[in-house]
């Protein structure tokens, strides 16, 4: 764990200057590559969600409606599965070979992976911009995109799957070489539950996309229900690896930013196995008011059996602060039951985005989500801008959000890159942060007057009658606008430091890396100390973590508040059955 | 303790502290209590998204929905039918590119069978103001019992992207006063449901 640890690993690799840990070349190589097309993916979706909002903002209403919708279908696919998909490879990498200290197995099945994943991704992308998908990211059947849409989601999907292989095979070889003690890290064992999820969801991505692609060719006919029935198995699943591997990044910029502990291994990871166990189940969020299937299937799979998954995030909410608290009040900080939050590393972007993301997702996303998903509470909701006013607190206040708090670690940790825009860094997670549940929340009430999601002109200008909203609804699409423009320039933002970082950024110098600055967030040049000693450890485990539990406290009142409010709302409407 | 980056020596399976154990017993408390609302609602709430479904192929549908406007014909509006069927009667709504029809007109307080389906891709029907919606799918015939509550001029607006004529399509759902007073108007309904 010291900088006198000076072997360079010859041709293998390299040892970490902080953290002590063996990094195979190859590892660090592919953790690059793919964080670098992930950010540009992210650029794309940026870029389209501009559009989108400044189209959406009916005072401004920018673009014509077959860009809109063109955008939007860009939308989805850069963001919610070339960006996140790309980055959660980088992950693996990172939770596989380079926590256990091992190599990856085999690095030439890596570069085939992501060959296909860039070959498949463009192939998606120039197909949308040619005007041939105009089908928006879940494409149902019977809108009809052109083949290459499809077959590219498919090689995009297979690369994917090498690459969880590959982290599979790590674990083996780590296993084998000995080249850890114990147990694997809970991050590498939260990354595991992910890999699980995403090896189970891609399957049901390879049979959902092979089928649409033959029908696509006119080879076999595909049912419209069921394509929603499996796509949702594939799309909703997959938001469970992104909640997977989210929680483990928490966990580990929790270590690395301010010396967060593990409060019960057994209470985490069991946590972590309860997404695993009840994550097809999901696909019924999409479908509660389909006419496809019946009320008890709908009530069991919409709750993932009883809420079980939903209990494993309130456990990790609890945890993960839980953790950062002990870990401050070790560290010294006990006054009080809120001087470890007070006194946390605000100016460092790792720990900002880290909590703003944990606070978002659990917060925001986490009650509108349980509410829309209640089968019979979605019938004011379905479709509305309920829906992403939710997930874009969810994946992206809580995912991305997360994603970009642990660039500012992976810059100097594996680029050895000093954090460009220093200045910039430190607000960018505000920024972002703050504007997205500015939209995310306007999308949520304008949603609630009945607000139509995916719709270019709320005002019909042009239809059969017209439609007058509620004159609150302008405001809130106004402050929804502001809010994705801020989000939007904290996006840019983030860009503009890990593109200027990783291509034009000073060589952090390991022998003088204590010392800080700028550029060096404060986890890097100074790893916190995690043992204590002496009587006072005792004292502060005694204690335990008083102010989690007014956090969690404040979380759960209002978590009840507005879901009965939803009931409510929902028993003034016309009875139906 | 140690960090998440740290392999765990030893057995880890430990008991959990006095707080986290108390948190976990709520929150699965809280998780029963969001669980058990579902099936609540079924037996005594007002509003369920159950139905009667079927498959149905679209040709069918059509020529059923062709009937219903046939029998209750009262008028037409910009070449959309506007019917005025009677209170327990089945209704039927087809969505199509980029249209709703026909345009319904509904007495309060009375109960009918408003089947949906749709000709060709998806659609989503959300009625306005009252915010409430249903996926719409081709071959499928979604049949839900409704009871207005209250008189009003009703707009349809489809709510699932069906290309490039999606934001012009608008429907109509007009709801009258019945002929009684509302609780009457109840009871009526409750008679044609016989
Ligand atoms: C700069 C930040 C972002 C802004 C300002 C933004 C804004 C928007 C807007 C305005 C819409 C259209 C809503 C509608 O009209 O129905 C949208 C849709 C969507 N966004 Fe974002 N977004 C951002 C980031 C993200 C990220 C990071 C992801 C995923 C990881 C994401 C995933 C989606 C998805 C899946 C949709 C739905 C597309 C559809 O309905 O077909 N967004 N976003
Ligand atoms: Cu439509
Ligand atoms: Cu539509």
């Amino acid at each position: 764990m010291s900088n006198a640890m000076a072997d360079t690993l010859q041709g293998w690799g390299r040892r970490c200057q902080v953290t002590g840990l063996k990094v195979h070349s190859e590892a660090e190589k592919l953790i690059k590559v793919n964080a670098v097309v992930a950010v540009v993916a992210f650029l794309v979706g940026v870029i389209a969600a501009i559009g989108l909002v400044l189209t959406r903002w009916q005072a401004v209403h920018l673009l014509p409606a077959d860009w809109y919708y063109r955008l939007m279908t860009v939308h989805g696919m850069n963001m919610l599965i070339f960006f996140i998909l790309f980055f959660e490879m980088a992950v693996l990498y990172f939770a596989g070979p380079v926590l256990l200290n091992c190599r990856v197995p085999a690095p030439k099945v890596g570069w085939l992976a992501f060959g296909l994943m860039v070959l498949g991704a463009v192939m998606v992308d120039v197909v949308i911009f040619a005007g041939k998908a105009d089908v928006l990211f879940t494409s149902y059947v019977p809108l009809r995109a052109h083949p290459l849409f499809y077959l590219g989601v498919i090689l995009f999907a297979v690369g994917a799957i090498l690459v969880t292989c590959l982290f599979f095979a790590s674990l083996v070889v780590a296993k084998r070489e000995q080249t850890y003690e114990g147990s694997v890290p809970l991050v590498t064992f939260g990354a595991l539950t992910a890999a699980i999820i995403a090896a189970i969801t891609l399957l049901h991505g390879a049979a959902i996309y092979i089928p649409t692609f033959l029908w696509s060719l006119n080879i076999i006919p595909i049912d419209p229900e069921l394509y929603r029935v499996v796509w949702w198995g594939l799309g909703h699943s997959s938001q469970q690896i992104n909640v997977a591997a989210m929680v483990s990044v928490w966990y580990l910029l929790g270590g690395l930013t301010v010396g967060a502990v593990v409060l019960n291994e057994k209470i985490s990871r069991s946590a972590f196995s309860l997404y695993v166990l009840f994550i097809s189940m999901a696909s019924a969020h999409h479908l509660l008011v389909d006419p496809g299937l019946g009320p008890a299937w709908k009530v069991w799979n919409t709750s993932y059996a009883m809420y079980l998954a939903v209990l494993a995030s309130m456990i990790h909410g609890f945890t993960v602060p839980a953790g950062i608290e002990m870990g401050q009040r070790l560290r010294g900080l006990v006054k009080g039951r809120f001087e470890w939050l007070r006194k946390a590393p605000w100016g460092d972007p790792g720990f900002s985005g880290m909590f703003l993301s944990l606070v978002i997702f659990g917060f925001f996303g986490g009650i509108t989500g349980v509410t829309s998903g209640t089968e019979q509470i979605n019938i004011i909701a379905h479709n509305t801008l309920r829906i992403p006013g939710h997930f874009h607190v969810t994946v992206v206040g809580g995912t991305a959000l997360a994603f970009m708090a642990v660039t500012y670690y992976v810059l100097p940790l594996i680029f050895q890159r000093k954090v460009a825009l220093w200045g910039l860094a430190k607000i960018q997670p505000y920024l972002f942060g703050v504007g997205i549940v500015i939209m995310a929340m306007s999308m949520t009430f304008a949603g609630s007057f009945g607000v139509p999601r995916r719709h270019w002109d709320i005002t019909f200008a042009g239809a059969a009658t017209s439609v007058e909203f509620h004159p609150m609804v302008d405001m809130l699409m106004g402050t929804m606008a502001i809010g994705g423009l801020l989000a939007a320039i904290g996006a840019l933002a983030y860009i503009a430091i890990a593109v200027l970082s990783v291509f034009f950024g000073q060589k952090v110098d390991w022998s003088r890396v204590g010392d800080g600055g700028a550029g060096i967030p404060q986890g890097v040049a100074k790893l916190p100390k995690q043992a204590h000693t002496g009587a006072a450890v005792e004292q502060v485990h005694q204690a335990g973590t008083p102010g989690t539990m007014v956090l969690v406290g404040v979380f759960l009142t209002v978590f009840v508040l507005y879901y009965f409010v939803n009931w409510k709302m929902l028993s003034m409407v016309w009875k139906i059955g | 303790m140690h960090s998440a980056i740290v392999s765990p020596k030893g057995v880890w399976w430990k008991p959990a502290g006095k707080q986290e154990k108390l948190w976990v017993t709520i929150a699965f408390v809280w998780c029963m209590i969001l669980f058990a609302m579902m099936p609540f609602w079924h037996f005594k709430g007002g509003q369920n998204p159950s139905g009667m479904r079927s498959r149905v192929d679209p040709k069918d549908f059509a020529a059923r929905a062709q009937r219903f406007v046939e029998d209750y014909k009262v008028g037409d509006e910009n070449g959309i039918p506007v019917v005025a069927p009677p209170a327990g009667s089945d209704l039927y709504l087809v969505a199509r590119m980029w249209a709703w029809s026909p345009i319904l007109k509904l007495k309060k307080g009375a109960t009918y069978t408003l089947h949906l389906s749709a000709l060709d891709v998806n659609h989503g029907f959300s009625l306005y103001p009252i915010n409430i919606n249903f996926q719409v799918v081709p071959g499928y015939d979604y049949a839900l019992t409704v009871t207005p509550n209250d008189v009003g001029e009703y707009k349809i607006i489809c709510n699932e992207f069906c290309g490039i004529g999606h934001h012009l399509m608008v429907g109509k759902a007009i709801v009258e006063e019945g002929e009684s007073t509302a609780s009457a108007a109840a009871e009526v309904s409750e008679v044609n449901n016989e």
